[in-house]
């Protein structure tokens, strides 16, 4: 028991409520990162075959900067005829020399492709910010480092992969045909390309139609390491490309990271055929707050977990369970760290949250803000001004959240965070269980027992313990139930293409 | 004495600190790119917030007469620049001291209670602060009886600090942690709680004699330590890091991090300070740098 004792007579007079006052004693000056040493073409063709070719299709349409509208370069559409281009260009090196080539010989390419990506990655991160809205503080410090890591894990596999599946003789598939997201556009990329070269298989890729950009610059990254032509070949193009390359039937393995809607879709194409297919689909984790957590710390977890690329991210934590007896602190230190989010032009090396990647996303969000509202749950939002052209919108709270509210079911994919209180564990696994997805969950308590038992309840690909959205090559990522299956990184990610 | 009740908790309950998760956010205060007229407010911020200190045995009245001028006058080449907050020195210079500030906003500082180790008698503790600010100091800085804490004895530091505060008199007490010889975030937090609950009315890390002394994890703990009795008890309290941070673009991610977690009521010399001694003249040579365009030659800067 706490042992309370008063020694000075004088009470202090009650003032008002103490509160904090943030962005007012300093404002930083804007710190803009440089674009001069960037070269965006004003036109994109497809690369296949180790060239850079017009499309079948002859049609272009713009990609723009979402953080000022403004068109940033013309890019190729892929129709039917160029993935079938494609496709035999990947059939043809696979059966030629690199379906021959030695893994220690792969490795090299690999490992180039690694060093050449960290020697341009001051252009490459000014591209993906500039293509896709990010905050340039991430697209520096996260998406870049570890796309050239990504290579540099799965180089050092490409001569190992007899040791990788004890007693068995792993073998290539073949051609994969891979479609990112969005989200993570050169790091996604890597995801998928370094694990499939690493195991000789060939690459059709397809990149999302609002960044496709750093794809690109790798595909002139892969020209200029010299890779054998048709091993890795780039299409650019919206849905129906990618549904073009997924009906193709040249193709042994499908992965997909997107939409859990698109890859239903994806999975039903596929049945029935001898493709291989792994699938990242979309969460909706749990955060989970207990009141012997390190609180401050968790807060900063709740922020990455939730605001990290403007919360275009798949394993957000999205839903925030907090214990009742510290809810009321957990708010109000949250609301002080949001006060001191800077959101704005994601070229400014201070900005904390960048663009929304679209138009449509930032109308699915707001679409979610008038649920969330019509449901009646209490909205709070940082005061702050967003720049008037380009897609922003403003970090954002629901409290008084139930579990049967569409925001707490439905991804949003954006910088929606909704909060609910539990008073017991077993409440809190059998909440956080409760939904369609199961990709990733965050759990913060000082109690390593606690911690033990609901990593091994909660069903989710990635649990988090005291910390939120770290990634790592060697770490395999990958979804239960709705959010996918097949694991990307590490020892597992060769699984999905190799057979075994 | 303070007009405040004090209030003494079960410590052992203080809030716990993730390390991995602290380092994690102190460093991402270190990605503030601090440009143009912010870095310039934010160099004469930090240059007015200086405790420029001499802790010394062969600390002479030579040697302080000249620290105080320097304090006073930081560099009048330059105009239009702040002094320092104060001048930090043993309890035997604070006389020399208070007479080379006369007429000056600048505060005299004196450590007190058997600096920097704290092993001796209450007794003697006492007699040290009350011989300080008899002459003259505004401020005491004191160290908590670390030997203690680590035993666990934590009554015994919270009644130390709460009997040195009503020796202080008016004098503004700061209270020392000496996080380095702590052991772990924890502790920092849990004798930062001792500290303000006792009567401090600064936390400061270090007392510059052991190492590691102010870090920015460590002092992000104590400033939340700040936060959360100012919330609990509508009370301010200051902050002091002190020892180590001796670069303008430190001092400015320390800046940046009581921007951001205590905002603009702290951002003052009356509720932050900077314990340093070579500090102040890598803030002038930034601000000659800011005015004229280029870097001086360090030969340009007195050396006190």
């Amino acid at each position: 028991m706490a042992t309370t004792k008063k020694t000075a007579t004088k009470k202090v007079a009650k003032k008002a409520a103490p509160s904090l006052k943030f962005n007012t004693a300093w404002e930083y000056a804007p710190a803009l990162e440089g674009t001069s040493h960037v070269t965006i073409a004003p036109q994109y063709e497809l690369f296949i075959d180790g060239k850079f070719v017009k499309p079948e299709s002859g049609k272009y349409f713009n990609t723009i900067n979402p953080a000022t509208e403004a068109n940033l370069s013309s890019i190729a559409e892929a129709n039917a005829a160029d993935v079938d281009k494609a496709v035999k260009a990947a059939r043809k090196a696979y059966n030629g020399a690199w379906g021959k080539m030695s893994g220690a010989e792969r490795a090299k390419y690999i490992f180039r492709i690694s060093r050449m990506i960290q020697e341009k990655a001051r252009e490459l991160c000014v591209i993906e910010t500039l293509d896709g809205g990010k905050p340039i503080r991430e697209s520096r410090d996260i998406d870049i480092p570890l796309a050239a890591n990504h290579f540099f894990y799965y180089a050092g596999w490409a001569d190992k992969l007899d040791y990788a599946f004890p007693n068995r003789k792993p073998t290539s598939l073949g051609v994969a045909g891979q479609i990112i997201p969005w989200n993570f556009p050169l790091l996604m990329a890597a995801w998928k390309i370094a694990p499939a070269l690493a195991t000789g298989n060939t690459v059709v890729l397809k990149p999302a139609e609002t960044t496709p950009l750093t794809a690109l610059k790798l595909a002139e990254i892969i020209q200029e390491c010299d890779l054998p032509p048709g091993v890795v070949n780039i299409l650019t193009g919206a849905g129906a490309t990618g549904a073009a390359l997924v009906q193709h039937n040249d193709i042994n393995k499908i992965a997909f990271t997107g939409s859990t809607e698109v890859g239903k879709l994806i999975q039903q194409a596929c049945a029935g055929s001898s493709k291989k297919l792994t699938l990242e689909l979309g969460g909706k984790a749990a955060n989970i707050i207990f009141e012997d957590a390190p609180l401050d710390q968790a807060v900063e977890g709740i922020i990455n977990g939730i605001f990290f690329n403007q919360g275009h991210v798949c394993c957000a934590g999205s839903r925030l369970f907090v214990q009742e007896s510290v809810y009321k602190t957990v708010l109000r230190k949250l609301k002080d760290r949001m006060a001191t989010l800077i959101v704005g032009n994601p070229l400014d090396k201070n900005t904390d949250i960048g663009a929304i990647n679209s138009k449509q996303q930032l109308d699915t969000i707001h679409k979610y803000i008038t649920i969330g509202k019509k449901e009646g749950a209490e909205m709070y939002q940082t005061d702050i001004n967003l720049p008037r052209k380009g897609f922003y919108c403003k970090p954002t709270l629901f409290t008084d959240v139930a579990q049967s509210s569409r925001i707490a079911q439905e991804e949003i994919f954006g910088p929606v965070l909704t909060v609910q209180t539990f008073r017991t564990e077993d409440e809190v696994i059998e909440k956080a269980n409760n939904t369609p997805y199961g990709l990733s969950a965050g759990v913060w308590t000082d109690k390593g027992s606690k911690i033990f038992n609901l990593t091994t309840k909660i069903r989710a690909g990635v649990v988090w313990a005291n910390t939120y959205n770290k990634f790592d090559p060697t770490s395999p990522f990958g979804g239960y139930k709705e959010s996918g299956y097949g694991r990307e990184g590490g020892l597992q990610g060769l699984a999905g293409y190799l057979h075994i | 004495m303070s007009e405040r009740s004090i209030v003494r908790p079960d410590f052992r309950h203080s809030p716990s600190i993730d390390q991995v998760g602290a380092e994690e956010r102190a460093a991402r205060f270190t990605k503030r790119s601090i440009k143009k007229e912010s870095k310039l407010q934010g160099l004469h911020l930090a240059l007015s917030m200086i405790d420029l200190t001499t802790l010394e045995g062969k600390d002479t009245p030579g040697k302080v007469k000249q620290l105080c001028y320097k304090a006073m006058h930081p560099h009048d080449a330059l105009e239009g620049l702040p002094t320092v907050a104060a001048v930090c020195v043993f309890p035997s210079m604070v006389g020399i001291a208070k007479k080379a500030l006369e007429g000056s906003k600048i505060k005299v500082a004196s450590v007190a209670t058997a600096f920097p180790s704290g092993q001796s008698t209450r007794d003697v503790k006492l007699r040290d602060t009350k011989y300080a600010v008899a002459e003259g100091a505004d401020e005491v800085d004191m160290v908590i009886s670390r030997g203690k804490f680590l035993a666990g004895e934590y009554n015994f530091v919270f009644d130390e600090i709460a009997a040195i505060k009503e020796a202080c008199g008016n004098a503004r007490l700061k209270v020392i942690l000496e996080t380095g010889e702590l052991g772990s975030l924890d502790k920092v937090r849990r004798a930062s709680d001792i500290a303000m609950h006792a009567g401090a009315d600064f936390i400061k890390t270090s007392t510059g004699k052991i190492q590691p002394a102010a870090t920015m994890p460590v002092t992000l703990v104590m400033l939340e330590a700040i936060r959360d009795f100012y919330y609990e008890t509508g009370i301010q309290i200051g902050m002091k890091p002190a020892g180590g941070i001796s670069k303008s673009k430190a001092a400015l991610h320390y800046l940046v991090m009581l921007n951001e977690v205590l905002g603009a009521d702290w951002m003052t010399n009356e509720w932050f300070r900077f314990g340093a001694s070579s500090l102040a003249n890598d803030v002038l040579m930034q601000l000659a740098k800011e005015a004229t365009g280029r870097y001086q030659s360090a030969d340009y800067f007195s050396i006190d």
